[in-house]
């Protein structure tokens, strides 16, 4: 869940930061990604290597690669960062 | 055979009139209304004048034996320039209350000559206008202030370095085939290597990614805007008109894409995130040109049109935010869609157009590339770009808006920048989203017939469900995403860090040993030129002045002695 401020329940807070808001647009956006798989049902794909053709492909490819790249960015992130300030001294 | 530049003299060469306007503004920077006027008015004319050039080679000429075609145009020609000069007029609306002439001036400069280089018929006139370019863009960053100084130098050697190669690959393609016109190359040849070199490093090609992400966000809030869309665009179309099919290519091209989503992943500037992105993008462009079809390069060149406005709109969100707070950095910028809805919304539009979300522009234009590979049985190069595919959505799509726009709560509340940059930034996503809505705009304007229908269920299907979960994973993994002030190394470190390490080292270890072998080399030549000295010096016993009694003498001594020998 992504870190919004807990404590910012009063009305005066912005109309989309308030946590109702939050739990509604999370619920939705799980809808939408059940949506989307369930859509495959009723949808011909024409698969040019056959395995893209498969159920739910988008889903699972999109999910592994962003995966894929976020760990492999944090393992060269810990050989490559340096502090913001390592060209200026 | 002369000139027949004055039979067509009412064809003027459009790029002319930016760089003409730029060198005008100067003059103007006083008055506000005549310097906003020549501002919007100047690329409208260029634009209009872009659709005057009729195809085929429009002014041509010898010179110094050389056949010069400075304006030739076709569709493809006609595509980029219009994008470069719509890309002028957005870019001069949202930098009508930049006070720095300078830098529009050289942004003009700079925009002009992009057109007049897609426009160049011969490989000179083509030189002389990349060259332009990188004057004008160079003067661009450093127009970004002090703190741009360093970042600009190493910009413009980079760019002298690619110029360089371009020239002499130019110089030895002349010299091989005699022929000077641009068109279709193979990559069979030195000369041609250099010149694809020298296109290569324009478009920001490993190994010298690193100037991009290390120069663009360096320039001003509304300097970057510009950048973003010339030097790189311009790489593609010679690419595309130079060297289409060429295998290496999409070797190039799948390295950018993901070197673009890694490096973004890891960087903590928001603009520097849309520099890498920028990288990103070319890197599926760069592929498509490779893979070569009809198919794949329609893709290419309707990718780089869409990515021109969508790059502009994110990186014009930027530079609202960076100058409506002054900060940069993603660890310190958050929650401003409560003050600034309109740049969030825009910024967004962006985000997903970038991403290719269907209904936006980027949907029907990367598509093709994808296709292209498809078509060609490609299987490894259609599963990475569709991998990569989600990796902008992860990167550029959500990271940008994200990280900006919402997250937490930083407490900024600035106001909404000035109308003109809330104008351009409103015309760029209408822009964005209508070629999305309506495809048919853009391929009309694509170099080959286009037979793809980009809205099909299934294709609309399969990129919902890779975006959407694309974005899922965003969420999931956002502990590991957590921005960090520090920055990411890549090649420039080399020339950033190592050369002057190694110079220092070499001053601190060599430099003592050279200086010793130097002082006795010197010794000895001062003994030697001392002995010389004394032998043959104006005192030696060589080169002393003789007084002309002794030589009277000694001819008087020699006669009196030949006289004696005769009598004896």
């Amino acid at each position: 869940m992504p870190d919004q401020p807990r404590e910012s329940t009063q009305i005066t807070e912005h109309w989309l930061a308030r946590p109702q808001t939050i739990r509604w647009l999370w619920w939705s956006f799980a809808a939408l990604l059940a949506g989307t798989v369930i859509a495959d049902l009723f949808v011909t794909h024409h698969p040019k290597f056959g395995i893209e053709g498969t159920f739910g492909f988008g889903a699972w490819f999109g999910f592994v690669s962003c995966t894929a790249l976020i760990v492999f960015s944090k393992a060269l992130g810990v050989i490559l960062k340096r502090p913001e300030n390592y060209y200026d001294d | 055979m002369t000139t027949d530049l004055w039979a067509i003299g009412s064809l003027v060469p459009p790029g002319l009139v930016l760089i003409a306007a730029g060198l005008l503004l100067p003059a103007l920077s006083g008055s506000g209304l005549w310097r906003a006027a020549l501002l919007l008015v100047a690329p409208l004319v260029t634009l209009a004048l872009v659709w005057q050039v009729p195809d085929g080679a429009a002014i041509a000429f010898d010179y110094l034996g050389y056949r010069l075609v400075p304006l030739k145009a076709d569709a493809l020609a006609r595509l980029f320039a219009t994008v470069f000069a719509g890309m002028a007029f957005a870019g001069a609306l949202f930098a009508l209350n930049q006070r720095r002439t300078l830098e529009l001036a050289a942004a003009f400069i700079y925009a002009g000559s992009a057109i007049g280089a897609v426009f160049a018929g011969d490989l000179i006139t083509l030189f002389v206008f990349w060259e332009l370019m990188a004057i004008g863009s160079t003067l661009v960053i450093w127009a970004g202030g002090r703190g741009a100084a360093g970042a600009g130098l190493r910009y413009a050697a980079i760019h002298l370095l690619g110029g360089a190669l371009l020239m002499a690959g130019i110089a030895g393609e002349v010299a091989s085939t005699g022929d000077l016109a641009f068109k279709a190359m193979a990559a069979d040849s030195w000369p041609r290597y250099l010149i694809l070199a020298g296109f290569l490093i324009n478009a920001g090609a490993p190994p010298f990614s690193a100037w991009l992400a290390d120069a663009y966000p360096e320039a001003s809030w509304s300097g970057t805007v510009f950048l973003s869309a010339f030097t790189t665009k311009t790489a593609v179309y010679v690419l595309l008109r130079g060297f289409p099919g060429t295998e290496l290519l999409i070797y190039v091209g799948l390295y950018m894409v993901f070197y673009g989503i890694i490096y973004a992943i890891l960087e903590n500037d928001m603009r520097r995130i849309l520099a890498y992105s920028i990288v990103n993008q070319v890197g599926f462009m760069i592929a498509g040109i490779g893979i070569g079809s009809q198919m794949a390069l329609n893709g290419a060149a309707a990718h780089a049109f869409v990515h021109i406005i969508y790059k502009a709109l994110l990186l014009m969100s930027a530079g609202s935010v960076l100058l409506m707070t002054g900060r940069r950095k993603c660890t310190e910028l958050g929650g401003l869609f409560r003050t600034m809805p309109l740049t969030s919304i825009c910024g967004i539009i962006g985000a997903l157009s970038i991403s290719s979300f269907p209904l936006t522009s980027g949907f029907p234009a990367k598509a093709m590339i994808s296709q292209g590979a498809a078509d060609a049985q490609l299987a490894v190069v259609w599963f990475l770009l569709a991998a990569a595919s989600a990796g902008v959505f992860l990167h550029a799509g959500i990271k940008f808006p994200w990280f900006v726009f919402f997250q937490r709560d930083s407490g900024l509340r600035p106001d909404e920048p000035p109308w003109n940059m809330r104008a351009a930034m409103v015309l760029f996503a209408i822009a964005s989203l209508a070629f999305g809505v309506a495809p048919a705009w853009l391929y009309a304007l694509l170099p080959y017939d286009v037979a793809y229908v980009p809205y099909t269920p299934s294709h609309v299907v399969y990129q919902l469900q890779l975006l959407l979960f694309s974005g899922l994973a965003f969420f999931v993994m956002l502990g590991w995403l957590k921005r960090t002030e520090t920055i990411t190394l890549d090649t420039d470190w080399f020339y950033r860090r190592l050369a002057p390490w190694l110079v220092a080292w070499f001053a601190a270890h060599v430099t003592p040993h050279l200086q010793r072998l130097a002082d006795r080399a010197q010794g000895y030549s001062n003994r030697l030129l001392a002995e010389l000295y004394r032998h043959h010096g104006p005192e030696g016993v060589l080169g002393r002045h003789w007084p002309t009694g002794n030589m009277a003498f000694w001819i008087t001594l020699m006669l009196g002695l030949s006289l004696l020998m005769y009598y004896a």
